[in-house]
């Protein structure tokens, strides 16, 4: 990334929804930056503003529910903030594309899938329905779904989950975008299909160079197909990291807390005939409707001291391209 | 889904089946009317009050005028009727609906005209239009009309505001569709199973309320004939001539049930939920 600028790079992104219980800060100051073909992991619980950056990123979020309240978004050096609606729409399926958790439901239903894929090529690329239709086909054949050119003419309710998460990913793929928002690909899906759909989407991301930003709540799927993590808490970020440095010396203790709380293999452990419990990280996301006084993770935290409570961690700079939000960083629980 | 001859159809059916078969019949005899009947209106005094006959199928009126003849030009009146409101109230309901559903905006001025609306009794509505313009179907059908709007419009709009929050409607703005193309490719087509259900029910709620009005005198002129002011002239006469009441009134009730048996069947037919089952 040294030198050129970033394909997509977020300054300071708050996003606010105003409700009658007050304002809840979604997401309220969160960086990131993105280069060419690069994949960058989000994580973080439900709820911590993975989705909502996202959202906010093709400014999706619903007008009269939310609004960014601050913070910038570039994106091949334009600023998106303040685009005009329709300049944003042309942005949206075509440069930047985003594909949904639910395959089941993402489709229309009274739409083949041909019908659906060639209309974001007739969208965004001016050209005639015919033509459009054979890129559906070369797309589906692309996604890898079988005999593409009579599936071209199904209706989504013929297709599988996977099926259709792979239909859903010809779509945001058909007009070559620099930029794939992924939330949650591959939660709906049960885990051969999850497998097959990363791989699928770690090889277009090779054959076609699109940045991906991957939204999960899995650290596998991170695993799988990131080059980098941030870690996501309470709408802020709290760590981040090359992958390979992140699994090896996660240094905030939330992250250490999810990597403790995910299921493992373990065989020594397995033949002793002792399966070390799960851990859990105590407690609950904190709401967001009212200002944090110090770091949002506090009252869940083991290592959380005086000045826990009163003062805002900051992001710091750790050797191994690693930031962390956290006075305590690297400190083993007690 | 197996590929099913003409008589699965009929098994899986039998409410469509039995409802189409007899709106084809009245449609039929309605189209057909001039040759298979008499001139209505023929005044032929020296046949007044005839009980059913050979010559008289369902006997004559006070004037002498065919029961037959005025019951099977009567049909047209009906289904006339029935049809245009239906299709009248479900374009403009459709229309409005699909605005209200997905403009705040519109929907909170809309609405509150759409309850005004609802708050006027057809009947009324329809004696007050007839009042100040000249009676004629056109003047019926609109005062049916009216009043049918805001049904539609509730019922689309109820069904776009479940569509809007839909991931495939989110997905198709994350995928930058136009607005126009957003309504009516992706949503109206998903609006439109139970809109065409409502609009059965619809026609056959125009169609006695158009026998309603004629029934008053409030409907279509009396030169025309329609199975209401067939019924309310031979209202004076039900103990000499019972024909000319019970006939009609047998055709309202058999038309009336038709188009009833043909909404239940679509409605069973159109809704996932309830076809699984089948």
């Amino acid at each position: 990334m040294a030198g050129d600028a970033p394909l997509l790079e977020v300054r300071d992104l708050a996003c606010h929804f105003f409700t009658l219980d007050g304002v809840v800060r979604a997401v309220d100051g969160v960086s990131l930056a993105l280069a060419r073909g690069e994949t960058l992991g989000i994580v973080g619980e439900s709820g911590c503003g993975k989705s909502v950056t996202a959202l906010s990123i093709l400014r999706l979020i619903q007008k009269g529910a939310g609004r960014i309240v601050g913070g910038s978004v570039r994106f091949e050096g334009r600023e998106l903030t303040t685009l005009s609606d329709d300049e944003i729409k042309e942005l949206r399926g075509h440069r930047i594309s985003m594909i949904f958790q639910e395959p089941m439901t993402s489709l229309n239903p009274v739409l083949t899938v041909g019908v659906q894929i060639a209309e974001n090529v007739v969208r965004h690329t001016g050209a005639g329905w015919r033509e459009a239709m054979d890129r559906a086909v070369e797309m589906l054949r692309l996604v890898r779904v079988p005999d593409p050119e009579r599936r071209v003419h199904d209706y989504p309710h013929q297709l599988s989950g996977g099926m259709r998460q792979r239909v859903m990913i010809a779509i945001a793929l058909s007009c070559d975008p620099q930029l794939l928002i992924a939330d949650e690909p591959t939660t709906a899906l049960d885990v051969t299909i999850q497998a097959q759909i990363l791989e699928l989407m770690v090889e277009l991301k090779e054959k076609t160079g699109t940045a991906i930003l991957m939204i999960t709540h899995d650290l596998g799927v991170v695993a799988e197909t990131c080059q980098r993590v941030m870690v996501m808490y309470a709408g802020r970020k709290v760590e981040e990291a090359p992958v390979g440095e992140l699994f090896a010396n996660p240094l905030h203790p939330y992250t250490r807390g999810l990597m403790r709380a995910r299921p493992r293999l373990d065989e020594d452990a397995e033949a002793a005939g002792r399966r070390p419990r799960l851990q859990e990280i105590p407690g609950i996301v904190p709401s967001l409707n009212r200002p944090i006084a110090g770091c949002a993770f506090a009252p869940r935290c083991a290592l959380a001291t005086d000045r826990c409570r009163a003062e805002r961690p900051e992001l710091e700079v750790r050797p191994g391209g690693h930031l962390v939000a956290c006075f305590e960083a690297g400190r083993d629980a007690p | 889904m197996p590929p099913q001859g003409p008589w699965t159809f009929v098994r899986r059916n039998p409410t469509i089946v039995i409802g189409g078969l007899l709106m084809l019949f009245l449609v039929a005899i309605a189209l057909a009317a001039p040759w298979i009947a008499g001139d209505p209106l023929k005044l032929a005094p020296v046949n007044r009050l005839r009980p059913p006959s050979e010559r008289f199928w369902f006997g004559t009126d006070q004037f002498g005028r065919d029961v037959y003849a005025r019951t099977v030009h009567g049909a047209r009146v009906s289904l006339v009727v029935g049809f245009s409101v239906a299709i009248a109230a479900s374009l403009i309901g459709l229309a409005v609906g699909l605005l209200c559903g997905f403009y705040r905006a519109v929907d909170a001025i809309a609405m509150r005209i759409m309850d005004g609306i609802m708050a006027i009794p057809s009947i009324l509505l329809a004696i007050a239009l007839i009042t100040l313009t000249r009676p004629g179907l056109w003047v019926v059908i609109a005062a049916i009309v009216i009043p049918e709007v805001p049904r539609i419009v509730r019922l689309t709009r109820s069904v776009v505001l479940s569509l809007r929050a839909q991931p495939f409607i989110e997905a198709a703005i994350a995928g930058g569709t136009r607005t126009p193309r957003l309504l009516l490719r992706h949503i109206l087509p998903n609006t439109l199973a139970p809109l065409i259900v409502q609009s059965t029910y619809i026609a056959a709620s125009a169609i006695l309320t158009e026998a309603g009005l004629s029934f008053l005198g409030v409907g279509v002129p009396p030169e025309i004939p329609s199975w209401g002011n067939i019924i309310a002239q031979g209202r004076s006469f039900f103990l000499i001539a019972p024909w000319s009441i019970l006939i009609p009134g047998a055709f309202l009730a058999v038309m009336v049930l038709g188009v009833n048996m043909l909404g239940d069947g679509l409605r069973d037919r159109l809704d996932p939920r309830l076809a699984r089952r089948m």
